[in-house]
């Protein structure tokens, strides 16, 4: 540790620490703009100027370490007068459209020009001007207004893996931007919108439609894939403008993918807004009582055992637990949130969650992937594996189909036989990690796969009181919280595949939009309640409108098995309502009331059935102690090749199906890739 | 002796000859009244007045949708949508104010960067219902345009003091 003093307080901070951080621990802000926690340091913008006593000139302390008994002063007339100094220089070539740049408000240059810059500058000569770059359909440039920072570079090259950005030329005339005109091949590209500056790098979908003044901010959590992101929404009256990351150390750091960025204009097309039934084979408007009525007649003198429920990938735990309790009042065990059919049981929660956590990827020393591409799943945690590599010594190897997963990955094979190979990767290691995909469970003999996984990851010692290195990578935000709730078919019940083809005469699909809906039987009721006509309901015979996300104060359970909370960032529109009390109202008209009329009730109701649902947030550190595998039998691995689960990243779900933005996407980036593969 | 002053004075018809001279004076002076609407009184060039959206000569609207007139509104009577244009120019798709809701205060000239929003010189705005009085982008660029070249005299004599 050494200990400094910074403008006469004393602070200490560990050796190697650069002044600036110093400087941040003494609650001193220092003015920057290429210096950033998560990227390497540039120490090209002098921006952070200040003075260090006994040295002959300011120093640029994001690139200074720290010394013992320094003593820093960072408010003197010689830092304010290089600050002015430098920020004259950036304005040189910034051209001052403020007005008509989508970063003014929320502009770090505007900001910091404000409180250290000069009123007015000497130059008079003609400012350059650059030509705007083609970054892909989700980034906007606006190359004049660059300063050089170089954040977007280091960003691509060390977070996203993808080293497509870079400069050309050098002093006034360098341009940062791709050497080939090309879109960005990142899932994370949204994320230089974020971490750009100024006004260079903005989004595209937004351009020009709000101030950030105008927004209202909501938290919420992101339920596009497994991650469970925490983001913040930012709507104006009844529409959703724009998604952003927010931190959290422990989930997403300050990243998010593309598709839970941008995939929001998906919220405004495809709406269900009110209640239809099916009559004489064609659906038309109805009201709300009309359609529970249609519902209710269905029921009666309906037994149990023909009644089914499934919930889809983007539901709340609030309104799984709503139909659970709908589906016991009425006599059924017939629950199924498993519509890809992976090979998941409920029970042991280990068995289903990602086990080593998110943050605990950074403390492993050797990782394997089973039938699983976290470039596609979940971008953010892929983000998470690259950094801890970049850190060095710890092996990647992975078992599916080949794949660019943004760093170097050993390939073992295509089919689940080559995870032999995997325990000399894993052997040597003091806390090795298996990571199972969707990819790997949802074969017929998905259960071995999970065995197998569990086998080899207690045969390389990952399972051990202090560290769990067994992992099971979601891709449906919805799917620990329901397995968590116990959304599984109860004794005797039927799973989803037993339910289609007429195993059952009333299904109701809670969201339920990924599986082959012609397979329900052609006299199934199919009761659809959800945001999106989709799949799910072109096929229902009555369709309830519900809330999507952002309409909603939903739980979710991310991958981890961390439960998260998001909050109403706009109302739901027309007659739609939200899910747990849609199913509420129902259970009244049926005359079997369920017992809650609030959301805290409906909560006190989640704690009641899992008492996991207790605390948001709170992650106990996990080792395991009971070495007991999955019921599968390891022995039953089938011989064909790993299939990916996700096989196109911006396309997964009902409302990212609408998205204009994500069929753009797309149309750029999968295309190509689907064309290769035939 | 007082008796007798006030006697006479009432009797020469003293304060009439002082109230009728007063009014003959007023009758020759300078007409304080004008005749409206046939006459109008001289208006500053800082009026504040019915607004209007200015183009630039060549015929392109001013204004580049950048929301500060819509954030300084202390009556919150400006609302504004924007959109890329065609050609990738920022523009507003929408552009009303509350004339019911304004309070004339010409703070929404004073933010704009580009003198495209202005308080014009016109005070005879009166209609007879209040929806005529919730202007639109179309109407207010239409002010613009019949009242442009007094805005723009407006702008230049009012300039040596900004």
């Amino acid at each position: 540790m050494a200990k400094l003093t910074v403008d006469g307080t004393e602070v200490e901070v560990p050796n190697g620490a650069s002044v600036l951080q110093a400087c941040e621990a003494a609650g001193v802000e220092i003015p920057r703009f290429c210096y950033h926690e998560r990227l390497s340091v540039a120490g090209n913008c002098r921006m952070c100027l200040v003075e260090v006593e006994k040295a002959p000139k300011p120093v640029a302390s994001c690139a200074y370490p720290v010394a013992d008994g320094m003593v820093v002063k960072t408010d003197t007339a010689v830092v304010r007068q290089a600050r002015r100094g430098v920020m004259e220089f950036l304005l040189i070539n910034h051209p001052l459209d403020c007005p008509i740049c989508d970063q003014g408000g929320e502009c770090d240059l505007q900001d910091q020009a404000y409180s250290y810059g000069m009123d007015h500058s000497r130059f008079a000569e003609n400012k350059r001007a650059v030509k705007d770059k083609y970054l892909g359909p989700l980034v906007k440039t606006f190359m004049t207004r660059c300063i050089h920072c170089t954040r977007c570079i280091r960003f691509s090259s060390e977070v996203a893996g993808v080293a497509e950005m870079g400069a050309t030329s050098r002093g006034e005339n360098m341009e940062v931007g791709t050497y080939i005109e090309k879109a960005l091949t990142t899932e994370l590209s949204g994320n230089l919108i974020d971490i750009c500056p100024v006004g260079a790098l903005l989004n595209k979908p937004y351009s020009f439609t709000a101030r950030p003044w105008e927004l209202r901010k909501t938290d919420s959590v992101d339920v596009h894939d497994a991650l469970g992101s925490n983001i913040r929404v930012d709507a104006r009256g009844s529409e959703v403008l724009r998604i952003l990351p927010r931190t959290n150390e422990d989930v997403n750091e300050e990243w998010l993918g593309d598709k839970s960025r941008f995939s929001h204009d998906g919220l405004k097309r495809r709406r269900l807004d009110k209640p239809w039934v099916r009559q004489d084979g064609k659906l038309r408007p109805a009201s709300w009582p009309e359609a529970f009525g249609a519902i209710a007649a269905k029921l009666k003198d309906l037994p149990g055992e023909r009644i089914g429920a499934v919930a889809g990938d983007l539901c709340d735990a609030e309104s799984m637990v709503a139909l659970k309790d709908l589906m016991a009042s009425l006599g059924s065990q017939n629950l199924d949130c498993r519509q890809d059919g992976a090979a998941l049981e409920g029970g042991r929660r280990d068995f289903y969650t990602f086990n080593t956590t998110v943050a605990g990827i950074e403390d492993a020393d050797a990782i394997l992937l089973v039938g699983s591409n976290p470039r596609r799943e979940a971008p953010v945690l892929n983000a998470r594996i690259r950094k801890r590599l970049n850190q060095g010594g710890c092996p990647v190897a992975y078992v599916g189909q080949p794949a660019d997963l943004t760093y170097a990955a050993r390939h073992l094979g295509d089919g689940v036989a080559a995870m032999e190979d995997a325990a000399e990767v894993l052997r040597g290691a003091k806390r090795p990690m298996v990571i199972v995909g969707q990819g790997a469970l949802r074969r017929p003999d998905g259960a071995a796969v999970l065995a197998a996984a569990w086998a080899l990851a207690a045969s390389v010692g990952a399972l051990t009181p202090e560290w769990h290195g067994f992992n099971v990578l979601h891709t449906a935000a919805a799917r620990v919280g329901a397995l968590d709730l116990g959304f599984l078919p109860g004794p005797g019940g039927k799973a989803l595949p037993a339910m289609l083809g007429g195993g059952v005469d009333l299904l109701w699909l809670l969201g339920a939009d990924e599986f082959d809906t012609a397979a329900i039987g052609a006299d199934t009721f199919v009761v659809y309640q959800g945001h999106h006509g989709d799949r799910g309901a072109a096929r229902a015979d009555v369709i309830l409108p519900g809330a999507a996300y952002t309409e909603k104060g939903g739980t979710y359970v991310n991958t981890e098995g961390r439960v998260q909370r998001g909050y109403v960032s706009v109302q739901p529109p027309g007659e739609a309502r939200e899910d747990w009390a849609i199913l509420r109202a129902f259970s009244a008209v049926l005359g079997k009331p369920l017992p809650y009329d609030s959301i805290q009730d409906v909560r006190d109701r989640l704690a009641a059935v899992n008492p996991v649902f207790k605390t948001l947030q709170d992650l106990p550190h996990r080792g395991c102690t009971d070495q007991a595998g999955p019921s599968g039998d390891p022995a039953g691995v089938g011989r064909e090749p790993l299939q990916p689960a996700v096989p196109n990243y911006y396309q997964t779900n009902a409302i990212n199906r609408a998205s204009a933005t994500m069929a753009e996407c797309t149309r750029t980036y999968a295309a190509p890739v689907l064309q290769a593969a035939e | 002796m007082a008796f007798l002053d006030r006697t006479a004075r009432s009797f020469l018809l003293g304060e009439l000859i002082s109230g009728m001279s007063l009014t003959l004076k007023y009758f020759f002076r300078q007409k304080a009244t004008i005749n409206y609407p046939y006459e109008k009184g001289p208006i500053s060039p800082r009026f504040k007045g019915e607004h209007a959206l200015r183009r630039y000569p060549n015929g392109e609207e001013r204004c580049i949708a950048c929301k500060l007139c819509e954030a300084v509104c202390p009556a919150l009577a400006i609302t504004i949508e924007a959109e890329p244009r065609d050609d990738g120019s920022r523009r507003t798709t929408r552009y009303d104010i509350d004339m019911t809701k304004c309070i004339y205060c010409g703070l929404c000239e004073e933010s704009c960067p580009v003198d495209a929003i202005v308080e014009g010189p016109n005070f005879e705005f009166a209609v007879e219902t209040r929806e005529e009085l919730l202007y639109n982008k179309e109407r207010l660029l239409s002010n613009g345009d019949r009242w442009e070249s007094e805005l723009s005299k407006r702008l230049e004599l009012d300039a040596p003091y900004r």
